[in-house]
């Protein structure tokens, strides 16, 4: 293969599939990643987990789009986090793919939205393997098929301490699972975005893909974008 | 408790259906029926399909055995629902504790009062029908757009015995739903003509004098019956319009042949010139919204969903079956839909899903080596496209006469909706789109 010729000259990244880990456990998780790879104590990584259903508001936020209080929240067991990245709100659960890219990117060409538009492509290669042509809506981060999104996207670049450009956490939330429109969307505007629809990988293709192997498939593309050697740390 | 007697009919499940055939009893009398859960499977020549109920209720009847074959229409059981009308009874006046039928009449009324512009005025076949049934139309009411009456709440009106004329509506029109399932939600009541059969006017055959001898009779099958009638709708109540583009297609025959046996590999399937076509077709449609709409009388549906029908020939008969979202799919994932869609035409096991929801259709007729046709729009849609023949033709570029692999593209259009002027601007987007494939155009 190609990449093999290549490896030397590729950084390396750490994948690290977790499977289901709490939102509040996940969030510790990467501010520690994220300051030891600052440090340099750390291989950049890719986590990859699911979280039990939570709905998470970004820095642009609208309270008006989570349409159920407290109580109703709490009758779903649904728990809700007010975080440190882009974006409006969104919903997790089981039955999605969460990734959360922790790279440091150099000053030197240093392009944050071509970073988003980078996510968003990895996505749309591995969907374009199924015959899904996804895109994006220029005016939304995230990626689509049709008028439905499929994957959200929210990130936040860390301000290195040692060096002088950044590290990212946060990451992308890709649905795998059918019926996850049902179940999480339902409660929340996505994104703040009120006309469009939620759609899943199992929705579009009528598979029955789980989680983690629609997370196996994900990291040659996420390499292959992003041109590091990648390696999946067993857990 | 009010009780209401429903019944539930064979639907015209398909444009390729006439009839139908009762393969399995689901629930029996006595057991309850949710709304929309299935009562039976019927089985038709092409299409098997589970039949929901219209109403929730006790199924107190089964009207049609299982083994049965009945026309589309028919009654096939009878479902007992509570209180379903209390709406109206209770908006009425008392006295009005009437029959169901009454109670119905009555929500319309409310309806009309505040705001039925267009309730007085009536179609030709909406005149007609009454005139038939010796009804008056201020009777009856009506659920299209405005409060407009249309043929089905004649057809009901009639059904409903409340005309009281002699005649009773049987046989060859759908019967539809009671009205007191409609009047709770008027989804499909915005004066559309889809679920209507025209009346076919009866033919005289004078015996077997106008045969020769050694001519031979060949019955009618449902299904040609079902396309005969289908056509003879089109070409009726749309009026067609014609128009042609022709492409270079050098490229597209470079590309495909470059792709093709990695495809077969890979994917195990033909990659078919008509992936690529539908592509340029869907996207030159996202870019002209209008030519995925329907006549809706005094409205134009534009349809949202991008749903290809594929006109699929059998030996004798035209099946459309349809690729749902086509825009969601890329070149490979068209090419894999047409495969299985073909496929499924072929054994005979196109489902009901299959069959429903077309927006625009696209018709391969160079798979059988025609270079112009003349298609009937595939009828509620506002067009219908066909790809006819790849040939090699000389073609003058620049002043010198090169030789290009050339195609036809047909449109015939619903000129109610379109004109010239959007449909040569779709044909150009579709020719651009064709022609702009190159050896680098990627089909993932």
């Amino acid at each position: 293969m190609a990449e093999a010729d290549n490896a030397i000259s590729l950084r390396r990244l750490d994948a690290h599939y977790i499977g289901m880990l709490e939102y509040a456990q996940a969030w510790e998780l990467q501010k520690t990643y994220v300051k030891q790879i600052d440090q340099g104590e750390r291989e950049e990584s890719l986590l990859l987990l699911q979280h039990p259903p939570t709905y998470t508001m970004g820095s642009d936020k609208h309270p008006e789009h989570l349409l159920l209080d407290e109580d109703q929240l709490a009758e779903r067991g649904i728990t809700l986090f007010q975080i440190d990245r882009g974006g409006d709100i969104t919903y997790h659960g089981p039955g999605q793919i969460v990734g959360y890219p922790l790279l440091y990117l150099d000053a030197e060409g240093l392009n944050l939205h071509g970073y988003l538009r980078s996510l968003e492509q990895v996505i749309i290669n591995w969907l374009s393997e199924y015959g899904i042509e996804a895109g994006r809506k220029p005016e939304y981060t995230g990626v689509w098929v049709g008028h439905s999104k499929i994957a959200a996207i929210g990130v936040k670049f860390n301000k290195a301490r040692k060096r002088r450009g950044f590290v990212t956490s946060h990451g992308f939330a890709l649905n795998i699972k059918s019926g996850i429109a049902e179940e999480g969307f339902s409660g929340i505007v996505p994104c703040g975005i009120q006309q469009f629809g939620v759609t899943s990988f199992n929705d579009l293709t009528g598979l029955e893909l789980t989680v983690e192997e629609a997370a196996m498939q994900l990291l040659p593309h996420f390499a292959k974008e992003f041109k590091y050697d990648l390696k999946l740390i067993e857990e | 408790m009010m009780k209401t007697m429903t019944e539930i009919v064979v639907p015209q499940l398909a444009e390729s259906l006439v009839s139908a055939t009762i393969d399995k009893w689901l629930k029996q009398p006595g057991d309850w029926v949710d709304v929309y859960e299935p009562v039976c499977e019927i089985i038709t020549d092409k299409v098997n399909a589970e039949l929901p109920s219209t109403v929730a209720g006790k199924l107190v009847q089964i009207l049609v055995e299982k083994g049965e074959t009945v026309p589309v229409g028919t009654p096939i059981c009878v479902i007992e629902t509570e209180g379903t009308v209390d709406v109206a009874l209770q908006a009425a006046p008392e006295g009005h504790s009437a029959t169901s039928e009454r109670a119905s009449e009555k929500e319309p009324l409310a309806v009309e009062s505040e705001d039925a512009p267009m309730r007085n005025r009536f179609s030709p076949a909406v005149q007609q029908l009454a005139a038939e049934h010796a009804i008056r139309l201020s009777d009856v009411p009506g659920t299209g757009l405005g409060g407009r009456i249309t043929r089905k709440d004649v057809l009901a009106y009639v059904a409903s015995g409340a005309g009281k004329s002699n005649q009773s509506a049987n046989g060859s029109v759908a019967a539809p739903a009671p009205r007191t399932v409609d009047a709770a939600a008027q989804v499909r009541s915005s004066g559309l003509h889809l679920t209507e059969t025209p009346k076919f006017p009866k033919i005289e055959v004078e015996g077997s004098s106008n045969a020769g001898r050694g001519d031979n009779f060949i019955d009618v099958t449902p299904i040609r019956n079902t396309i005969a009638r289908n056509m003879r709708q089109s070409v009726s109540e749309i009026p067609h319009a014609w128009t042609m583009i022709e492409v270079d297609v050098t490229n597209l025959v470079l590309l495909r042949n470059k792709l093709k046996d990695d495809f077969m590999k890979r994917e195990g399937i033909n990659l078919t010139y008509l992936a690529f076509l539908l592509k340029a077709v869907v996207n030159a449609i996202k870019d002209v919204p209008i030519m995925n709409s329907m006549w809706a009388v005094d409205k134009i549906i534009v349809k949202r969903d991008i749903n290809i029908a594929l006109a699929v020939g059998t030996e004798d008969s035209v099946l459309t079956p349809v690729i749902k979202n086509a825009d969601h799919k890329n070149v490979a994932g068209l090419a894999k839909e047409i495969e299985e869609l073909a496929r499924k035409t072929r054994e005979g096991k196109l489902t009901l899903s299959d069959m429903q929801g077309g927006t625009f259709t696209v018709n391969n007729t160079g798979s059988f080596g025609s270079i112009l046709s003349y298609p009937i729009i595939n009828y509620p849609q506002a067009a219908i496209l066909t790809f006819e023949s790849i040939v090699k033709r000389p073609v003058v570029i620049n002043d010198m006469i090169a030789v290009r692999s050339m195609a036809n593209l047909c449109l015939s259009l619903d000129h109610r909706i379109l004109d010239g002027v959007i449909c040569g601007r779709f044909l150009q987007r579709v020719k651009d789109n064709l022609e702009s494939f190159n050896l680098e155009s990627k089909l993932y």
